[in-house]
């Protein structure tokens, strides 16, 4: 039981991690239906940055330590991601269009392997030993032993990041103006939507989900590479795909699915055919629901 | 502006460089002053080429207003000419020459450079006439290269057997998977291929009998009829020719082989393309609908597409064990599919000659640029990216525009298709 429940725990911290990043993902997709590559690299950049802030203001220098400073990271390296993918929107897909679909995508590839060799340029090739930022916190007995404090932390983060996002996209006049993007982008300009704006908008959105994810995996997994983005982006895009891409609930259903199954098939099967498990999952859903699960499969009209 | 904007977005991970060691972080000035000097001199030059890219446009709105057919660049009009034919005949008889007059070294880079073409021409059937984005190509690419592999470590078939098994295998293998997902739609499909590519590359890294991840080594080259190319064969040729010394021929060998099975697929795929199927698959491309009205058979269509396509990526992955003669599972990873669509997208979709040119840019410049060495793939995603920008058709448009409706000259020219297929039949007949 106790494996169990440790194994529950991890597939639940890694499907929230792949969560977050899925939903930068799923986002940019329902609006310009674009699938965005180099946003693995957003969350990598993410992880580096809060690595380097981390270091700069914990040292002797500034000082900070606790709470202050993982908050203080955290909003730094998300503002940080959320420049690095306004700029990458503005360079590499804004001047792209109306250009026909696969552009923007080689595009993606090419800034994705750009901020890749980029990072392992200006930092290392090797593996960084990530601190580890979430302070101590008092847990009650019975709850520390099913689940440590990173794990609450990550749930936590990714729970808030969830909630905040639907209120954003229901409620407020940016949301309600992604949504009609999503729906019908000529229409939605004739009736006075800034476009542009609305697509930089998303992209920051998810750039700062991303970050956060970055974060909470380097807190977790206590080591970053450059290289860390391209499987994460991978298996992100493969849980908003599993849960209908363009979907905000398909995307982190997916990403939960895919994390469980990641999970339980490296306890009870092996470790080394865990990511196939993701992948099989992922091509027996989309043959039985080829709009994945929350996605509305609609019948093409003249 | 922009490169203020830039230096402050490069600022914490130029500046500040990670210590592993002290766990400290080391300040580094001068790469700021050096990353802020040429990101001035490159938005100066990015702002002038979008000028003249919107220039263009404007320029062609007002004089063509009605939208006519684009104005073929050089490159276009050159794949487009009447002295094509000849072209060609120079092209390949150049190539034939190439292994006597090089050293192995470029020979072996050539080399790699035709197996990407014979991949990128089958892609580009996949994704270029047919339109379904396939991000797990290499899978199949790998099933040849395994097959030749497999076969030649297990049971000593030789090269020859395993070329037709290793296009049967993946042939299959395509149709096999087309079958279940080829009624789902543009991304999905792509992603479906993506994890079919992983989960290939993943149960070679697993399996026992395909050696995981250690490979496969001392694959055998392709036999000469039995004949050892390094005596005397090789003697004669350096005595008559002034052949390079340090040559292997049985890479010369290879060379010819991947060169004959290039001009093959140029040929197959041209014929297909203006064939009732590839007219069925260009069709399906631009209107699924209006296709299904027409009366053409969407399943069968798409699947021979992907089936065909697979086709190639087996030839290819035969002859790539044999010029490596070492093979593992990473060969085969997901950043090998993308390089592949990247040669058909940067070339061109849709054109063959763009198709060359693409994978010649992709696997020769990368070699070129060695001369940066750690810069190399820094400069080579900014150039896809650039490249995406300011030529997003690729690097030669499709030829197929000539079909395109001219509202001044009803009759689109015939194109010296005799010609052009005649000089490459008989260059095949030369190998």
């Amino acid at each position: 039981m106790d494996f169990f429940l440790s194994l529950f725990m991890s597939g639940l911290t890694k499907g929230s991690i792949y969560a977050l990043i899925a939903l930068g993902y799923t986002m940019v997709y329902g609006i310009i239906a674009l699938i965005n590559f180099a946003h693995g690299e957003i969350y990598m950049i993410g992880a580096f940055t809060a690595l380097i802030f981390s270091m700069l203001l914990g040292g002797p220098a500034v000082g900070m330590s606790g709470w202050t400073l993982l908050l203080t990271v955290a909003a730094l390296s998300a503002l940080y991601a959320a420049m690095y993918g306004w700029t990458m929107e503005k360079i590499a897909y804004q001047p792209l269009r109306g250009a026909s679909r696969l552009a923007p995508l080689i595009s993606a590839i090419g800034m994705s392997i750009f901020l890749q060799n980029y990072v392992q340029l200006v930092q290392t090739p090797n593996f960084l030993v990530f601190p580890d930022l979430i302070p101590q916190i008092d847990l009650p007995a019975a709850v520390a032993k099913a689940i440590n404090r990173t794990h609450l932390v990550i749930l936590i983060v990714t729970a808030v990041a969830m909630v905040a996002l639907t209120v954003f996209i229901k409620f407020t006049r940016m949301g309600m103006a992604m949504r009609a993007v999503a729906q019908d982008p000529i229409m939605a300009r004739l009736s006075g939507v800034k476009l542009d704006r609305v697509i930089s908008v998303t992209f920051v959105i998810g750039s700062v989900l991303a970050a956060l994810g970055g974060l909470l995996i380097g807190c977790s997994m206590r080591q970053i590479d450059f290289y860390i983005g391209f499987l994460a982006g991978m298996k992100a895009f493969t849980a908003a795909v599993l849960g209908g891409i363009g979907s905000i609930p398909g995307a982190v259903i997916g990403a939960l699915i895919l994390g469980f199954a990641e999970s339980f098939a490296a306890g009870y099967i092996s470790s080394s055919y865990k990511d196939m498990v993701a992948f099989i999952i992922l091509i027996i859903i989309l043959t039985l629901k080829p709009g994945g699960i929350f996605g509305t499969s609609q019948t093409q009209k003249v | 502006m922009a490169t203020f904007w830039i230096c402050f977005l490069a600022f914490p991970l130029v500046v500040f460089k990670i210590n592993a060691n002290t766990r400290s972080l080391d300040t580094r000035w001068d790469r700021l002053y050096i990353l802020a000097g040429s990101v001035f001199v490159l938005t100066f030059i990015w702002r002038f080429l979008l000028k003249r890219r919107s220039f263009d446009r404007l320029t062609k709105v007002v004089n063509e207003p009605h939208g006519s057919a684009p104005k073929p660049t050089w490159l276009t009009r050159l794949a487009k000419s009447r002295q094509r034919g000849r072209l060609l005949a120079v092209v390949l008889l150049s190539m034939c020459v190439l292994p006597f007059l090089s050293n192995p070294y470029m020979v072996n880079i050539v080399t790699s450079a035709l197996i990407y073409v014979t991949l990128g021409l089958g892609l580009n059937v996949v994704v270029g006439v047919s339109g379904l984005l396939n991000l797990g190509y290499v899978a199949f690419y790998a099933i040849g290269a395994y097959t030749y592999a497999l076969l030649g470590y297990y049971f000593g078939l030789s090269f020859w057997v395993c070329l037709p098994l290793g296009a049967i295998f993946s042939t299959l293998l395509g149709l096999l998977l087309g079958l279940p997902i080829i009624r789902l739609s543009g991304d999905y499909l792509a992603i479906v291929t993506l994890s079919f590519g992983e989960i290939t590359r993943l149960v070679l890294t697993n399996l026992d009998f395909t050696r995981g991840p250690r490979g496969i080594s001392n694959i055998k080259p392709p036999s000469f009829f039995g004949l050892n190319l390094n005596g005397t064969p090789k003697q004669f040729l350096i005595e008559t020719v002034g052949f390079h010394p340090d040559m292997d021929l049985n890479r010369v060998f290879i060379y010819f082989i991947i060169l004959a099975v290039v001009v093959l697929t140029i040929i197959c795929v041209y014929r297909l393309e203006n064939s009732r199927l590839g007219r069925a698959w260009l069709a399906l491309r631009e209107d699924e609908i209006a296709c299904q009205a027409m009366g053409i058979n969407r399943t069968r269509a798409k699947l021979t597409a992907f089936a065909l396509g697979s086709t190639w990526a087996g030839l290819a992955g035969v002859v790539f064990a044999s010029q490596i003669t070492f093979i593992n599972p990473a060969s085969f990873s997901f950043m090998e599919s993308i390089m592949i669509l990247s040669i058909v997208v940067l070339g061109g979709m849709d054109s063959i000659p763009g198709v060359i040119i693409g994978a010649a840019v992709l696997i020769l410049l990368p070699e070129q640029l060695r001369f940066f060495s750690d810069y190399r793939m820094l400069i080579f995603g900014a150039l896809m990216v650039v490249m995406m920008v300011f030529r997003p058709g690729g690097l030669i448009k499709s030829v197929r525009e000539v079909y395109i409706h001219q509202a001044s000259d009803s009759k689109p020219e015939p194109r010296p298709v005799v010609t052009a297929l005649s000089t490459m039949e008989q260059g095949a007949e030369d190998d």
